[in-house]
């Protein structure tokens, strides 16, 4: 009976906050940073009695690591405090690469994932777009992922929006297209280095291939001079490396979710990649490295809240772990 | 702000199965169900619908029969489409041996296609990666690179070793082995915390939008 009053006391007050955000009564909330440092503090000396309880033979139940990582990731959202991220090598090289590629080139961008890997990869793609944008880069837009193609429109929407990209008037099948999804995975990688038109005769919208002047005169990969991967599992990143860099010489950098980077590294250590954003963080270090700060660098802070939570519990379940084994032996003599 | 019904209605409705997914965490209830069946079945009519569009009508069928006068019929899809409707005899198990013939020339084809493509780019360039010059080609490599280089092949060569099982594991041989799991142990490792990392990135995500997208109480 308490939990069902519970739930409707908290749906009660998200609709009272649902209404009121939309009538004008609330706005959004913001910690200063005092307010900040001291909500870590709490977060922080709390998570010390729990470990004090433990030792003490009070093991906290899963339930609890569970609050504590939902708060861990809530509560930096709202708090003022800014974190420095450092630049990693990989992310360096790819913008290094990406400054060297002049305006007015043709550069490919593909959108291998779905929703569930959006929080990482969006960020990217939509800092990528808004270089890409802002270096009148000509971009040819697809997904080998059925919902990637609209996860590039979503981005699309967004920075086209935006006051100086809104500026440089960019034209749909001039300075973008959208090829949309096509089926196949590593099969139309392949095709691809022979003809672009036989995979996408007609655009996301339907437009006939030869109608869209910007990719009437590509062919294939040798008339593209950059691509950039955005990939979140099969196919991606390893699929572009294996068909359409080593095989046709394609220049790529790529954006991977944190669980696919570490087994990209290789390619980058050995050249066939240009460089690579692993994760939210490497979402924060393009942002970083273009000068403007969005969604990556915003949740850097809850990343790394959580993650010294994690680190915390993981302490705490090992104390745990020796108590009880110490209890057991005691019981046994 | 400038929102529809239906703008309203699609945001509770996506408040209430994310809220419902994130319900699992409590214990296993009747509301994580409803949303778990629902994600699965819109998945599966997502996929069926995009499919049907994109590759049945959008490729086989606006390629063999093109309302566009100007362009001709492609004759060699016919062939993918018996194939593919051969896939679909599993349904009848008198004639369910059928099917091999589209599966063996998927996998005959997804084989020669990678036999290439993985041994050129994951063998010979990574092997050539592997034992490159450990003071660089001009002996000009900065000293992280050196140790960089170092670790590389230590780790790879160690790695390999420990499994090497037609060799007891005893002597230097089995000191080898011993580096070895060490290496794996930082490369599993690495990867846990970059698997942590993406997992806590997707709840940021999620809590981004009920916060933020939905209640309007974060930027």
């Amino acid at each position: 009976m308490f939990r069902l009053l519970l739930i409707i006391l908290v749906v009660a007050l998200c609709a009272i906050w649902y209404v009121g955000r939309h009538a004008g009564w609330f706005g959004s909330v913001s910690f200063s940073p005092a307010v900040s440092l001291l909500v870590s503090i709490m977060l922080g000396l709390s998570i010390v009695w729990i470990l004090i309880l433990t030792i003490r033979g009070k093991f906290a139940e899963r339930r609890v690591v569970f609050l504590y990582v939902g708060i861990a990731v809530a509560m930096p959202l709202f708090m003022s405090l800014t974190q420095k991220v450092a630049i990693s090598s990989e992310a360096q090289m790819l913008y290094d690469y990406l400054q060297k590629v002049p305006p007015g080139s043709k550069v490919l961008v593909t959108f291998d994932y779905d929703p569930p890997s959006a929080a990482e990869l969006q960020p990217m793609a939509e800092s990528f777009l808004r270089y890409g944008f802002a270096h009148d880069f000509k971009m040819i837009i697809f997904g080998l992922w059925p919902q990637g193609p609209q996860q590039a429109n979503l981005a699309l929407t967004k920075i086209l929006d935006e006051p100086d990209i809104r500026a440089k008037l960019p034209v749909y099948g001039v300075d973008y297209v959208n090829l949309g999804f096509q089926s196949g995975n590593e099969f139309v990688i392949q095709r691809l280095g022979s003809d672009f038109k036989s995979m996408f005769p007609a655009d996301y919208q339907g437009t006939p291939y030869d109608s869209l002047p910007l990719v009437r005169n590509v062919r294939n990969y040798a008339n593209v001079d950059y691509s950039f991967n955005l990939s979140a599992g099969y196919p991606g990143t390893k699929e572009w490396v294996l068909f359409a860099v080593d095989r046709y010489g394609l220049k790529m950098g790529a954006g991977n979710t944190a669980v696919q980077t570490t087994g990209m590294y290789p390619y980058v250590r050995s050249g066939q990649l240009l460089g690579i954003l692993g994760g939210m963080n490497g979402a924060a270090e393009f942002e970083q490295l273009t000068g403007t700060l969005a969604k990556g660098t915003k949740f850097m802070l809850s990343q790394s809240f959580s993650h010294l939570v994690v680190v915390a519990f993981i302490v705490i379940g090992n104390v745990a772990y020796f108590m009880h084994e110490r209890r057991k032996g005691k019981r046994s003599l | 702000m400038n929102t529809g019904i239906m703008d309203h209605l699609a945001l509770w409705t996506a408040a209430f199965l994310t809220l419902g997914i994130i319900s699992f965490l409590y214990r296993d209830n009747v509301w994580y169900k409803i949303c778990e069946a629902v994600f699965v079945g819109a998945s599966a009519g997502y996929w069926f619908v995009t499919y049907f569009w994109d590759n049945i009508y959008g490729k086989f069928w606006v390629g063999v029969f093109p309302g566009d006068p100007s362009r001709s019929p492609d004759y060699a899809l016919l062939v993918g489409g018996a194939l593919g409707l051969l896939m679909l005899m599993r349904l009848i198990p008198k004639i369910g041996w059928l099917s091999r013939w589209p599966l063996a020339f998927i996998v005959g084809a997804t084989a020669g296609l990678n036999l290439i493509g993985y041994f050129a780019s994951n063998v010979m360039v990574q092997v050539a990666d592997t034992v490159r010059p450990l003071l660089g080609a001009d002996g000009g490599a900065s000293l992280y690179d050196v140790i960089g280089n170092v670790v590389v092949a230590v780790g790879t060569f160690t790695a390999l070793i420990y499994f090497f099982f037609s060799k007891e594991h005893k002597g230097a041989f089995g000191g080898a082995a011993k580096v070895g799991i060490f290496v794996l142990m930082v490369t599993f490792g690495a990867s846990f915390g970059y698997t942590v990392m993406s997992r806590m990135s997707l709840l940021i995500g999620r809590i981004d939008f009920l916060l933020g997208d939905w209640l309007g109480l974060i930027k």
